[in-house]
């Protein structure tokens, strides 16, 4: 995913929302108009994380949710820490349950 | 195997019908997370890395095939087809989903299971040694007292908030194969004459601050063993630290007081203890104790077994240990497979361990807190049978205690608190030294691995362990060694500096080879290391 005006700031470190869908458990990303199951899809929430994670959570659509940042690359956004990229991807150690399942070297993209 | 009364099944019931009310005025929006989440710990549901966990407790680590067959039908049914043994011999399931926890737990319940206190600053799943009741050396077997305290500590009202997590352990022999010293209390029943009681040790534990906890007394009568624990856990209960989390175990209190304060505020409450009359009646124990005697064994059955086939008896040398019946072995079954998952099974490894244990096993089974599995009763005649239905499921892995019988914490591929993956090290290492000539010629070798400094992967005891870091976002892994979680416990002492993980592949096999080299004869690892100190192995991996 290339990076748009639409979605990031002037600088390449910006900040996602992200969290668990209350009912399943899944792990989303907050896509500006709704959360995405796809890291790909987060948009830089700025200053109004922490106030989007509050209105989300009394929602009901998110539970745990929490401000993180990021990293624009060429591949697209990408979690500034390993534990939210495992978070992103999926268990590194069983990569048919990853958004990868296809993708022999998915692992890669957490290191 | 004991099997619920009206009681505990009504009070099982009764938490689930409970349970289910809460997940659904929570989905609807009544409760807030803040308020939602004791309660769903109280029930074993975390919400983890990628969604919610679920631990279900099995009881001092004892299951039967039907319980074991629901375990492998929750998996398929509402996870992703597998389930994780832990070292708390309990099992994980990484991918609940909320709405289904209750149907879950009903579930578990029609076959006398729960996740009760699997979570929770309370006593939680008593644990015991997998060899209970065939063991040779036992005194006596330990699950009748397990299953007391299990009762006992159920829903225990004065310690239901805890200063922190408790966790107690009862074994009953010389050999500890369930790091007996390393519990918050550890029991070691005893024979004093004719009389069974019980040796008495307090404040061990792994974690940030790992202890292995002395002994406290020598001997408690075997009636009054309930009412010395609530003697213990009085104490703990009123001077533990509950202003800092990180030192509220009992250990930080055993430690800080000096284990003879400790003693001796424990024996005065002992003392009034004896006055209140709580020791729960004899004819409890009476009651419990039918439950564990020895199954029909048969007799008259061979003990010789057929060693034609080569691999089945390497298998056989390895995995397969001496019961106190003759004709009858003892079975351990390693979820250790070359690049495994330590601990893993799929929901069709389950069943089919369901059925041998059906067929096989006079219907029980164990689970280790190494996360292998046990078949505690098998003929020695259907050994090579069972041998084949393992090997065709990949369950036939000869690696008992060896360098590859991993003990692995989820990690950072699952854990919310971890701050590195243990998994893949874990598979780097036994692809490493997969040779099993390499492995029977190390010997014996505990290597454990944990994710974070909380030890759930008992690097402390390991004798190599394996401790993950964060190191500015990067995974950094430090090399302990000279542990022991057995009756010669001892706590390991990190080498030096820490490593990538490939790194800490590297410097293990270097550690290896300066045992190979200076090892005497008849000299496990640890022993060498016990005698040649840290020296030489870290001259070794830092030049």
């Amino acid at each position: 995913m290339g990076r748009t005006d639409r979605q990031w700031g002037g600088d390449d470190f910006v900040k996602i929302l992200t969290g668990n869908d209350l009912g399943t458990g899944d792990v989303i990303w907050w896509a500006g108009d709704g959360w995405s199951r796809q890291v790909g899809d987060s948009v830089d929430v700025g200053e109004r994380g922490d106030e989007l994670a509050r209105a989300e959570e009394a929602a009901l659509r998110v539970v745990g949710a929490y401000v993180i940042d990021a990293t624009v690359t060429d591949e697209g956004i990408r979690p500034a820490h390993i534990k939210d990229r495992i978070r992103a991807l999926g268990p590194t150690v069983r990569p048919d349950l990853t958004l990868k399942p296809h993708d022999a070297d998915a692992g890669n993209w957490v290191i | 195997m004991y099997r619920y009364d009206s009681y505990d099944q009504s009070i099982v019931d009764a938490r689930v019908d409970e349970f289910r009310d809460q997940v659904q005025r929570r989905l609807a929006g009544h409760l807030t997370e803040d308020q939602f989440k004791p309660l769903r710990l109280m029930n074993g549901l975390y919400l983890q890395l990628h969604a919610y966990m679920l631990r279900v407790a099995i009881p001092y680590g004892t299951l039967s095939s039907r319980q074991m067959r629901k375990l492998g039908e929750i998996a398929r049914k509402y996870d992703r087809g597998y389930g994780h043994f832990t070292t708390r011999t309990n099992i994980q399931y990484n991918w609940i989903k909320l709405a289904d926890a209750p149907d879950i737990l009903a579930e578990l319940a029609t076959v006398e299971m729960h996740a009760i206190q699997t979570s929770g600053n309370c006593i939680r799943n008593i644990s015991s040694d997998q060899y209970a009741g065939v063991a040779a050396d036992e005194v006596a077997d330990p699950r009748p007292w397990a299953e007391l305290l299990r009762q006992w500590s159920t829903f225990h009202p004065e310690f239901t908030y805890l200063p922190r997590k408790f966790k107690i352990c009862v074994i009953a022999s010389e050999d500890d194969r369930a790091a007996m010293r390393l519990h918050d209390i550890g029991l070691k029943l005893v024979k004093r004459g004719d009389a069974i009681g019980a040796e008495v040790y307090a404040g061990g534990g792994m974690g940030r601050t790992p202890m292995v906890g002395p002994q406290i007394r020598d001997f408690v009568p075997e009636d009054e063993i309930v009412s010395y624990l609530e003697a213990c856990l009085r104490v703990y209960n009123r001077y533990g630290r509950r202003d800092n989390k990180f030192k509220a175990r009992i250990k930080i209190l055993v430690h800080e007081l000096g284990v003879e304060e400790y003693k001796r505020q424990v024996e005065e409450e002992f003392a009034h203890m004896k006055t209140l009359g709580l020791n729960p009646p004899r004819e409890e124990l009476d009651r419990i104790r039918p439950f564990f005697a020895g199954p029909a064994y048969e007799h008259g059955l061979p003990d010789a077994i057929d060693r034609g086939d080569l691999a089945f008896a390497l298998w056989v040398d390895r995995q397969v240990a001496a019961h106190r019946q003759p004709g009858y072995a003892i079975v351990n079954i390693s979820l250790k497979p070359t690049g495994g998952i330590p601990g893993d099974a799929s929901a069709d490894q389950i069943d089919l361990i369901a059925d041998l244990a059906e067929q096989y096993s006079l219907d029980e089974l164990r689970v280790t807190h190494a996360q292998n599995l046990v078949l505690p009763h098998v003929r020695k005649a259907d050994l090579h049978a069972i041998w084949r239905k393992l090997d065709e499921a990949g369950l036939a892995e000869a690696n008992l205690d060896l360098i590859t019988d991993i003990i692995a914490c989820p990690g950072l591929d699952y854990c919310s608190l971890a701050n590195a993956r243990s998994i893949p090290l874990a598979q780097k290492l036994s692809e490493r030294f997969a040779s099993p000539e390499r492995q029977k010629d190390l010997g014996e070798l505990k290597l454990k691995i944990s994710g974070c400094i909380n030890a759930c992967g008992h690097h402390h005891a390991g004798h190599i362990g394996i401790l993950g870091v964060d190191r500015k976002g990067v995974e950094n892994f430090q090399l302990l060694l000279g542990g022991s979680g057995a009756e010669d416990a001892s706590l390991g002492q990190i080498t030096g500096p820490g490593f990538s993980e490939d790194g800490v592949v590297d410097a293990i096999e270097k550690v290896t080879d300066i045992y190979l080299a200076q090892r005497e004869q008849g000299e496990r690892f640890l022993d060498t290391y016990r005698r040649i100190g840290m020296k030489p192995f870290k001259e070794a991996i830092y030049g």
